[in-house]
């Protein structure tokens, strides 16, 4: 199929329809807007309904209906809407319903800015809502991902019942880039036997709840649950290493600061040092074991972010510490520039080890 | 002969209400207006947080518990995912009338073709008996312990009459549970409410007032003595919007 120049969120948006998902539920909000302006002109013409919902809590227990219900639902929205969301997201959570909620990341904390920024990453990975959960976390570089990463997320959320979060930004979302919405091969899903859509007098009556007032039975389900994520972390990570083989330097990276870094690796190798990219594709699972491995050949990470330094600490924990891990970065809506990355490359490399 | 017996609607599961507690009757009677309907197949409820939070245990349809307050928007989302199934919430005042005042006056726009049994007993329950957004004047509770104050809590809310306004609601009515000819009126007020929603011609809501003996201190027939002589007086019964009526 031939490729179509389009903004990465209305690429979210197209990658959604086409994955089956025939509900989008939503509020509005910089800078994810268009996302909901795509769903709003496509789903009517192509059976699906898109809902702008009184609140972005509204939303997100639209979502939890619907997908309790057995329809696939999609929410949107950017970083002040994803806090409000966190109450519906652990509730879903704890209910084991999948879907998928795109967080269009702005600068924070509170109203903050509407520039890009990766600053909710440990809201993302570390506490997406109360309790102990997790949420299967993606974050596309291109606008190309934004679309396969979605239609990936949808069957991630199906296969293990639980929601998958498409960890944007605003450059990504505003983007335009060409994208290709190649036949995805679907996976092979279980049936939704738990979805409450009417029993037909053919079965029991389905329960859909997060409530468990036993304390020893809360526990058990809540360990069930996370023999799941086990399961996701064992088979799902996903990741992409650019010029690592033999690299002294190596920047850990995702989204769209992965692709400055990119550029900056090249303008480092052209000054004779050896950088590498480790790019993060799935946040959570997060690459743990790989970059463990990498630890072992090289002299020292950078992690590169759009904050003040989140999954840095993801990457300490992982190598142990074993090599220096520092963080590199702006805040606040500014993208940090090729020459700054380069810069501190260059810097560390002159760095007297030990 | 058989003169009485538990609505097939009715799973086995023990109520865990508290003596005189006036949820059991109005439980019974949205599950003998499932019966009668024959839509236990089709129907898909929503519980609340709040003393209701095991409704989902009680009733033999499809059960979804939702966070409190959201109930209207989860109903919201499982209605549109399945517009031919027949959807219900049953939430209580805390619930609807405070935390998720949003989402009730939005179904009432949009006119989702939802069913809301709403029990109004003027206080918090299952947290033990704080100040409801339903909380008369006067009313002492734990956290109004020298009566309710407009000027420092406000007022009551009237959930039926704000509704009534709204373009989108097709049905409400305000019923009571503290006797027989009103319990036998509330059922035929929650089948209609049913039958409505069928019809698909929007938002459907029957309030309740119901009885709460053991946060109010009360024995179970003083507490609907109580109910009789200070709750109808500010929350009248009757239909505040009937969009059958308006089209004879």
């Amino acid at each position: 199929m031939s490729k179509m120049l389009m903004k990465g969120n209305e690429a979210i948006a197209e990658a959604a329809i086409r994955a089956g998902c025939k509900l989008f539920f939503g509020y509005p909000i910089t800078p994810q807007t268009e996302l909901s302006e795509y769903m709003a002109k496509q789903m009517p013409k192509r059976g699906g309904l898109c809902l702008q919902a009184e609140s972005e809590i509204a939303a997100i227990n639209m979502v939890l209906g619907a997908t309790a219900s057995g329809a696939r639902a999609i929410t949107s929205s950017s970083s002040p809407g994803i806090s409000l969301k966190s109450e519906g997201i652990s509730y879903i959570a704890g209910s084991d319903l999948p879907c998928v909620i795109v967080n269009v990341q702005r600068g924070g904390p509170g109203l903050g800015g509407i520039q890009p920024a990766q600053s909710d990453y440990n809201q993302a990975t570390k506490a997406p809502g109360h309790g102990d959960l997790h949420l299967i976390v993606l974050a596309p570089a291109s606008v190309q991902e934004m679309a396969s990463l979605t239609g990936l997320a949808f069957d991630l959320a199906d296969q293990y019942r639980m929601p998958a979060m498409i960890l944007a930004d605003g450059a990504l979302g505003q983007m335009m880039e060409p994208v290709d919405f190649e036949e995805r091969t679907p996976r092979e899903l279980p049936e939704k036997t738990w979805a409450c859509c009417g029993h037909g007098n053919k079965r029991e009556h389905n329960i859909i709840n997060s409530l468990y007032i036993q304390p020893n039975v809360l526990e058990d389900i809540v360990k069930e649950r996370f023999k799941r994520y086990e399961e996701v972390e064992k088979n799902e990570v996903m990741y992409e290493e650019y010029m690592c083989d033999d690299a002294d330097i190596v920047i850990v990276a995702y989204g769209i600061t992965a692709r400055i870094a990119k550029s900056a690796v090249k303008e480092a190798r052209a000054m004779g040092v050896k950088a590498g990219l480790f790019r993060c594709i799935t946040l959570y699972p997060f690459p743990a074991k790989e970059l463990e491995k990498l630890s072992h050949k090289v002299k020292r990470f950078v992690s590169v972010e759009m904050n003040m330094g989140q999954m840095v600490n993801d990457v300490k924990v992982a190598t142990d510490c074993r090599v220096p891990v520092t963080h590199c970065g702006r805040t606040g809506g500014v993208i940090p520039t090729v020459k700054e990355i380069t810069e501190e490359i260059m810097r560390l490399s002159a760095k007297k080890e030990g | 002969m058989v003169v009485f017996k538990k609505p097939h609607a009715l799973t086995d599961v023990p109520f865990h209400y508290c003596p005189g507690c006036t949820h059991g009757i109005v439980h019974r009677l949205v599950a003998e207006v499932i019966d009668e309907l024959g839509i236990e197949g089709e129907t898909v409820g929503i519980a609340p947080v709040g003393c209701s939070v095991f409704a989902y245990n009680y009733f033999n349809c499809d059960m979804i518990e939702a966070p409190h307050g959201r109930a209207p928007a989860v109903a919201t989302g499982v209605k549109r995912a399945n517009p031919d199934k027949t959807v219900f919430t049953y939430q209580g005042d805390g619930d609807l009338a405070a935390i998720g005042t949003a989402e009730t006056v939005h179904v009432g726009t949009r006119g989702e073709n939802i069913t809301i049994i709403f029990i109004n007993n003027a206080i918090y329950g299952m947290t033990g008996g704080q100040m409801a957004p339903t909380t008369l004047l006067g009313q002492v509770t734990t956290t109004t312990p020298y009566g309710r104050d407009k000027h420092i809590q406000g007022n009551p809310i009237r959930i039926c009459e704000m509704l009534a306004t709204l373009d989108g609601t097709a049905y409400a009515e305000r019923v009571s549970v503290d006797c027989v000819k009103n319990v036998v009126a509330a059922k035929k007020a929650i089948k209609k409410a049913f039958e409505i929603q069928q019809k698909k011609l929007g938002l459907s809501i029957v309030e309740v007032l119901s009885s709460c003996p053991t946060n109010w201190g009360l024995t179970p027939e003083k507490a609907l003595e109580w109910l009789r002589a200070n709750m109808i007086e500010h929350y009248p019964l009757g239909v505040y919007k009937d969009v059958t009526k308006e089209a004879e």
